[in-house]
């Protein structure tokens, strides 16, 4: 019999909640009783409420426990940890945990299950399958799977990620870059953060298949400073795929040359929009460019560039491997494949939860995440990160799509839902939309570095009381100039959240309550 | 990521750091964060260095240091708590811990103490949603954070 092994996750949510010293406790344990067992330190699966979430290989599957503190790990192997034996902690088969059962993990095949740094590990859940095929069908056919994917940009903007991919094929130049967006800034979302230390493999795969398809030899991934783990697991990744000749100057024997690096954010928001982080790639300050140029003609140091969210970058090896008419057939209207759904906030299931789109948002909130931690009623969620609308329950029956969610003058953005509970104050939202808008805007267009300090400073009037009707009216006329007027989607999006706000719970910016009969 | 832990300022060394970096394309943030990395911020004289090399201005330089909210130009406290400020934690509470971390300091967000031994700052967002409230304490992350939590790290920081 092979030597048991036993999973902890190294993921920044575990080790948040303590997974570090959980592998320790259970390292030592293992010395003191004689137990000869691997430890082996994966990334999450995404289920965060029950980090961390320790699991143990026995012959019915793999066993989970959690979420568990040092101080049981005593307790755990008393009971017959190893053998997947019963304790309170313990939550049975993993796979069969209906939060796992019931998404269609397609991306996130691999996450929590598989060693992030072992290549083998990798390959036997199908990694590289993509590249070969990309290597096999060339790049032109390539670019079509991935147009015929219907794959849309992850990041929020909903750009087909196939017609960017053509544009920088098109497009001759001696020098074209792959950049991939990981400065998933936005409250709420993590998704980006469990590929890369869960799967980093995965988007070094699509990064690679990406550069074959157009003709570009170099990659970046802009991570964000605030995901230092991420940083840490890619950099050792990407040395050992350089190792295995898997980036280099003969990607399997294709001929062709492809290689990336990391570089680290500096704690901008705004350089999650694309031509900013163009900009901080550069070495400059993170201000937003003028469109156009394209960045798909001149985008990096001015040469054509494919800019891809990471996870529209990491789907690309599923949709090659099984090909673009696989992925299309999931999906609903014109949002094709799935999405990685992040249920956050103050949520008693939080984590990650990828599904076909399609999902209502009720579902989600209450189905899958099981309502408020606080066990308080819902009051609103907001959707699509600091940008994204506040929704009331009014509209849960919402299904997940990118067009379903623009009628309702909202945005599913990165995925993220953050869940708030009856104690929260919208108006008070309202405000901090504006304020994180102010500390946040880049200074390059009038409507977003005035008007968010303009629009903190009247919801604060508007919050006191002072000439509220007049000021109401100075607040939407503003949010109309922001959302017209702005460069990008920082000073562009903004007034969704304040807007949303106000429409749906006038009475928290000092209205006289609704009667229900005139609730929507 | 303590203060204590840091170099002092060196010419020398800062133009080591800006050599082994020099070859970078758009090498600025990689330098800058490799200088903060090693001297605890970002020293003035540095900016001047880091132009030169690079063949910018000053001003370049200086525009991008100021521009990004993770460059300090004063050294931070021997402990740096940051707090995460964004909506996620805000539904769980943060501003109340907030408040509360604030009191127990002695300090606003943002500040350092007097006596140099505690940095207390807002930080927006550490993908930490799903156990909310998050922070990032001498670099080490917390999850579900409380005020027990909170009076440890302000014993820790002898407040």
């Amino acid at each position: 019999m092979s030597t048991p092994r036993i999973f902890v996750p190294n993921d920044a949510t575990a080790i948040a909640c303590g997974a570090d010293r959980v592998a320790r406790a259970f390292a030592d344990a293992f010395a003191a009783r004689g137990i000869e067992a691997v430890i082996v330190r994966n990334g999450s699966r995404g289920l965060f409420w029950l980090e961390p979430l320790v699991e143990v290989e026995t012959p019915a599957g793999r066993v989970g426990y959690g979420p568990v503190k040092a101080s049981d790990v005593t307790g755990l192997l008393d009971a017959g940890f190893m053998d997947g034996k019963a304790h309170p902690l313990c939550v049975g088969v993993v796979e069969e945990l209906p939060y796992l059962k019931k998404q269609t993990r397609l991306t996130f095949a691999r996450c929590g299950i598989i060693d992030p740094l072992s290549l083998d590990d990798y390959k036997a859940h199908g990694g590289y399958l993509g590249l070969a095929k990309a290597v096999q069908i060339g790049p032109a056919a390539t670019v079509e799977e991935v147009f015929q994917s219907g794959l849309r940009g992850r990041g929020g903007a909903g750009f087909p990620t196939g017609i960017k991919w053509r544009t920088v094929a098109a497009t001759a130049a001696d020098q074209k870059y792959i950049v991939c967006n990981a400065d998933e800034g936005d409250s709420g979302t993590f998704a980006d953060r469990l590929i890369m230390e869960a799967d980093p493999f995965c988007l070094i795969e699509g990064m690679t298949i990406a550069g074959l398809a157009v003709g570009a030899t170099k990659g970046y991934v802009y991570c964000r400073s605030e995901y230092p783990l991420s940083l840490v697991v890619m950099e050792k990744a990407i040395a050992i795929a350089r190792k295995a000749g898997l980036l280099g100057d003969n990607i399997l024997g294709s001929g062709l040359a492809f290689d990336m690096e990391m570089r680290m954010g500096a704690g901008a928001y705004v350089c999650g929009e694309e031509t900013a982080l163009l900009e901080s790639l550069e070495g400059k300050r993170g201000v937003v460019r003028a469109k156009p140029p394209l960045p798909a003609i001149k985008g990096l140091f001015q040469k054509p560039t494919v800019i891809n969210n990471l996870i529209s970058l990491a789907t690309v090896p599923v949709i090659l491997e099984k090909g673009g008419a696989f992925y299309r057939d999931f999906g609903m209207g014109r949002s094709r494949g799935t999405m990685p759904i992040q249920l956050a906030g103050n949520i008693k299931y939080g984590g990650l939860f990828e599904t076909a789109f399609g999902i209502p948002l009720g579902e989600l909130v209450y189905d899958i995440g099981g309502g408020t931690a606080s066990g308080r009623p819902v009051k609103a969620v907001q959707a699509g990160g600091p940008l994204g609308a506040y929704l009331p329950i009014s509209q849960f029956d919402t299904p997940f799509d990118y067009e379903a969610f623009a009628a309702k003058d909202a945005l599913i953005g990165h995925g993220g839902i953050v869940v708030f509970d009856d104690t929260a104050d919208m108006a008070h939202m309202a405000r901090f939309a504006m304020e994180f808008c102010a500390h946040e805007s880049c200074g390059k267009c009038t409507p977003c570095r005035i008007g968010s300090t303009r629009g903190k400073e009247t919801l604060d009037k508007i919050i006191a009381g002072e000439r509220r009707e007049a000021n109401l009216a100075i607040l939407t006329d503003l949010c109309q100039t922001m959302k017209l007027g702005s460069l990008c989607a920082l000073g562009g999006f903004t007034p969704y959240p304040v807007i949303s706000a106000l429409t749906h719970f006038p009475e928290d910016f000092g209205a006289a309550p609704r009667l229900p009969a005139a609730a929507e | 990521m303590h203060a204590s832990g840091y170099e002092p300022w060196s010419a020398e060394r800062a133009a080591q750091i800006i050599a082994d970096h020099q070859h970078l394309a758009g090498a600025t943030m990689p330098i800058l964060h490799a200088v903060q990395e090693v001297f605890g911020f970002v020293p003035e004289p540095v900016v001047p260095m880091i132009a030169e090399s690079l063949n910018l201005s000053r001003a370049e330089v200086h525009g991008v240091v100021t521009f990004y909210h993770d460059f300090r130009r004063e050294p931070p406290g021997r402990h740096v708590i940051k707090l995460c400020a964004a909506e996620a934690c805000q539904s769980m509470g943060s501003e109340a811990l907030a408040a509360y971390a604030e009191q127990k300091l002695g300090l606003e967000m943002g500040e350092t103490s007097a006596d140099g031994r505690v940095t207390l700052e807002p930080i927006y967002c550490l993908g930490l949603c799903a156990c909310a409230p998050s922070a990032l304490i001498d670099g080490r992350l917390v999850g579900r954070l409380d005020r027990d939590t909170i009076d440890e790290i302000a014993a820790e920081a002898g407040r």
